[in-house]
């Protein structure tokens, strides 16, 4: 065991814990934080993204030891009233079905527009192809992204 | 257009057991008022009181007694909040949405005051609350709207006694009663009056024309929770004290525990304890849900998930062959004692052993004229075989089950689509009384079926049992995989017989499967042949297999709808007119009687997909598509895909769908609902395949058990639907299995070459090499 000093979502959390215990689990089971979903445990399918220092990672392959002084951002540091435009955008294409991929797809999507504001298709789907969602949902999580991408027009509306 | 509301609506018996005023009313008293404390209205409503529901409940067996009394409830608080009660677990399919809009249709509330809430399992009050067979909007659809309609005549005689006028004169809109007067006032402010008003005997329901909540779209009522990462799911249910506990099953079908030593898995940190138990006592007679692949297992039981992940790889534990094993199946046959074999199977060998029973004789399930002859007298003969494998269901969330057994009671909690059928085999095997056991049921991350048996429940609250604890149950992905309730493996020949002008003059199809049969022998095109015949074996096997999104359909449709395509092109017709010159023959004059389904309402899907896939028009030509169209539950859906080759692969493009599925309650959702269905199919077509060496599955986890990503899936889905007003007919399923059959016919389109063995994608790469 080996005490950690986190930074999770703007606040430092300090946890007791063996040290290859993936962040996943860290949220899950030593901070109540389930958002962050289970999903594979290999790095297969998006489920349990995380931000860590802005880009996505897959938190069940990410040994609590690594993150060092590293910002964490889960679905719940987004907002917790989804006033995030990220969030926004996924209830205004009600994109869910199940619903259990989502927070993964969101934080993959939340870490795609801040480092390319604009993304093509072909980004969107570079970036999005590590998350499945078994309901298939991808069309509207490509809207939704594309909602939140589209450029304003001069006289700031939406294109 | 039986079953259905006239335009100007309708006067529904309350408890009637008829739809659309074949009013025979019923037995049980329907719904009950009472105040609630601290001021309001509580209606309280039994579920199961439209034919349809009875029909059903008497088909699963259950007696009457536990269809339900006072079930569900709308809650009206003083200060306007309309609360509804959700009887059936949300796997996606949006009833905690569609359902409650039905209420709130009726009620004439205002959509921004609806709760939603999901209910307890409770068999005597709820009945069985069963999600699957794209039936929950399709069982309350009567039940809920007459529900809603008698809060709303309450409320209405409330404010006419209040206000000394009649109640005739009384207007509603939006949660709001008004007179003529100028008097008005909220719902909640006559709720406490309404309380103690009789339940009226009978009330008028709406005409779809007038709908305003129904039929317009509504977001998910739980998608702020989903975005913002609550818990929701069982995976995210904890309690204080909780410990984790995990399963190591035997490594194969068809294998069992020889022994173990988990001296060193114990001694790892956090580590509880770790046993072996079995699931079913000696001498269990299971039901058809309780389908289990081994009977005894090892737990792993410590304090968190990553502790247990780590000491379970510590475990020796060996294994030997189980051999055949007799167990006492209560299923859908009646009781019976069935042995499951002992051999431990190879995929090969299965394609080999299927092939070897569709040689020998089967079991006849239908026959019209005179086949034989028919195909003795036929200029042309077309033979084609269709095979597809073992499916995992891979839910996203995989199986997990939290469970705290104690002495004299017992809570479980997490997700599942059929609680009514797990209740009796709980109470049996932790020998405690039904009303001692409180059953939860949790939001699905995903069910396809596999949520329908219960084994990991049971799993769940043995651990609990032993521990005297409270613990959640988690499959891994491997676990989930390895250890699955499968979609079977099938294999269908299809034949037709041409005479010497191209007519189709014979029709047989003869269908099995390890261990299912998945013939529908009354189906389309039954009942459009003269000369027809079905017929149908089954290879018993240790693998465990069970219901899979539109069960048998999805192979059906697959293959069917490809064999149409290729006798179609063999006639020389296109495809869509070929089958709906079936389908006339079938509306007009059918051959036998007991076809499933309605010939018209599967016309009207083909032509909406015709005109809206701009099917056979000039700026199309050019286009490499497929098309199919299928029948199953009660609705109709058909897809029209388009493909292009990129990279030298090929990829769906576009599909235009089309379905019938009456009403739509939640047109936005149920979009959704079929463009999930498309890109599910595609991907399933495409690359789905569990298979097995010596009994071992060869995928375990989605590094080789593909399934399809964003880049994968088609680019715009248009749905459409037929707009009339029969009673909603079902959605969650029908859309799935015509999507196998477009994609196998647009392969043809796209590559010249027929495919006849799933997944396609491995078909494929064999072609090329
Ligand atoms: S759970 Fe981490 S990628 Fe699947
Ligand atoms: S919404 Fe169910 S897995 Fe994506």
């Amino acid at each position: 065991m080996a005490k950690y000093n986190l930074k999770i979502n703007g606040k430092t959390q300090q946890v007791d814990v063996d040290p290859s215990t993936p962040m996943l689990w860290v949220l899950r089971d030593h901070l109540n934080m389930v958002g962050t979903k289970f999903g594979c445990g290999m790095a297969q399918c998006g489920a349990c993204t995380v931000h860590l220092d802005g880009n996505a990672v897959r938190s069940c392959s990410l040994p609590v030891s690594v993150v060092g002084k590293g910002a964490i951002t889960t679905i719940e540091g987004l907002s917790a009233d989804a006033t995030h435009p990220i969030q926004k955008a996924w209830l205004e294409h009600d994109v869910a079905q199940c619903g259990y991929c989502q927070s993964g797809q969101i934080m993959s999507a939340t870490a795609l527009l801040k480092n390319n504001p604009k993304p093509t298709d072909a980004d969107i789907d570079a970036a999005m192809s590590g998350n499945i969602c078994r309901c298939g949902t991808y069309l509207r999580i490509k809207e939704a992204i594309k909602s939140v991408a589209s450029p304003l027009t001069p006289n700031g509306g939406k294109k | 257009m039986k079953n259905q509301d006239k335009k100007n609506g309708i006067k529904a018996p309350i408890g009637g057991l008829g739809a659309g005023g074949n009013g025979a009313v019923s037995r049980r008293s329907f719904l009950q008022s009472s105040a609630l404390a601290g001021g309001g209205m509580l209606l309280s409503f039994g579920w199961f009181t439209s034919a349809n529901a009875a029909e059903k409940m008497g088909v699963l067996n259950l007696p009457e007694q536990q269809w339900s009394e006072l079930a569900a409830y709308i809650k009206i608080t003083p200060d306007n909040v309309v609360k509804i009660l959700c009887p059936n677990p949300e796997f996606g399919q949006n009833v905690m949405t569609s359902l409650p809009m039905m209420v709130a249709e009726e009620l004439d509330c205002d959509w921004k005051d609806v709760v939603v809430e999901m209910s307890t399992h409770d068999n005597v009050k709820y009945g069985s609350q069963f999600t699957g067979g794209s039936n929950s909007v399709r069982m309350y659809w009567k039940p809920l709207r007459n529900a809603g309609a008698a809060a709303r005549q309450m409320l209405i005689e409330a404010a006419a006694q209040t206000w000394g006028v009649s109640a005739s004169e009384i207007t509603t809109k939006a949660g709001i009663l008004s007179h003529s007067s100028g008097k008005s006032a909220k719902y909640g402010e006559m709720a406490s009056k309404a309380a103690t008003l009789a339940v009226p005997k009978e009330v008028k329901l709406k005409a779809p024309k007038d709908f305003s909540i129904v039929s317009h779209s509504k977001k998910n009522t739980e998608g702020v929770k989903v975005v913002t990462g609550k818990p929701l799911f069982g995976m995210d249910y904890k309690v204080d004290g909780m410990l984790i506990a995990m399963i190591q099953h035997p490594p194969a079908f068809g294998m069992k525990l020889k022994s173990f030593d988990a001296t060193a898995a114990k001694k790892m940190p956090g580590i509880k304890d770790i046993f072996s138990f079995k699931l079913y006592d000696d001498g269990f007679v299971q039901g058809g849900f309780d389908t289990s692949t081994f009977n005894e297992m090892i737990a792993i039981v410590g304090k968190t998930t990553w502790e247990v992940m780590n000491a379970r790889k510590k475990l020796n534990a060996q294994w030997e062959a189980a051999g055949d094993v007799k167990v006492t199946m209560n299923g859908r046959g009646g009781k019976q004692e069935v042995t499951v074999p002992g051999r431990l199977e190879t995929t090969a060998n299965q394609m080999e052993m299927m092939a070897e029973y569709a040689q020998k004789p089967a079991q006849q399930l239908r026959k019209d004229g005179d086949p034989e002859t028919a195909f003795k007298n036929a200029a042309q003969i077309i033979e084609r075989t269709y095979n597809a494998p073992f499916l995992a269901h891979n839910t996203m969330e995989p199986m997990n089950f939290f469970a705290h057994v104690q002495e004299d009671k017992a809570l479980v909690a997490g997700p599942l689509q059929a609680p009514g059928w797990m209740e009796p085999t709980l109470v049996k095997i932790l020998n405690l009384p039904a009303d001692k056991i409180e059953i939860q049921m949790t939001r699905m991350g995903g069910g396809f079926g596999r949520r329908a048996y219960g084994s990991y429940v049971y799993e769940a609250a043995r651990i609990s049992q032993k521990m005297k604890a409270p613990i959640k149950l988690i499959y891994t992905r491997e676990d989930d995989m390895t250890y699955g309730i499968y979609r079977p493996m099938y294999t269908a020949t299809y034949r037709a017989a041409l005479d010497a002008n191209k007519n189709l003059i014979g029709f047989h199809v003869k269908g099995g499967g390890i261990p299912e049969n998945p013939v529908h022998a009354n189906r389309f095109p039954a009942g459009a042949v003269d000369n027809y015949l079905a017929e149908g074996w089954e290879i018993p096997s240790n693998v465990t297999i069970g219901a899979f999104r539109a069960p048998r359909s999805n192979f059906n449709a697959a293959a069917e709808q490809s064999f149409l395509d290729e006798v179609a092109e063999a006639m020389g017709k296109d495809p869509i007119a070929f089958r709906l010159d079936l389908l006339k023959r079938a509306k007009e004059n059918p051959v036998g009687k007991n076809n499933d389904y309605d010939a018209s309402r599967y016309i009207g899907v083909l032509e909406l997909l015709k005109e809206k896939s701009g099917w056979g028009k000039p700026e199309n030509a050019g286009k490499k598509r497929g098309v199919a169209a299928y029948f199953c539950h009660a609705s109709y859906a058909g897809h029209v895909v388009d493909m292009v080759m990129r990279d030298g692969q090929p990829y769906v493009e576009q599909v235009t769908s089309a379905v019938d599925c009456g009403v739509v309650v939640n047109p936005d959702a149920a979009r959704n609902m079929v463009q999930g269905a498309v890109v599910d199919g595609i991907g399933q077509s495409f690359y789905g395949a569990l298979t097995h060496k010596e009994g071992v599955p060869e995928q375990s986890n989605f590094h080789n058990y593909r399934m399809i990503r964003m880049n994968e899936a088609p680019k715009k889905i248009d749905v459409h639907f037929v707009q009339n007003e029969i009673d909603p007919t079902g959605l969650g399923e029908p859309p799935f299995p015509p999507v196998f059959g477009a994609v196998a016919n647009a392969l043809f389109q796209t590559t010249g070459k027929r495919y006849y063995n799933q997944p396609f994608k491995v078909e494929i790469e064999k072609i090329k090499s």
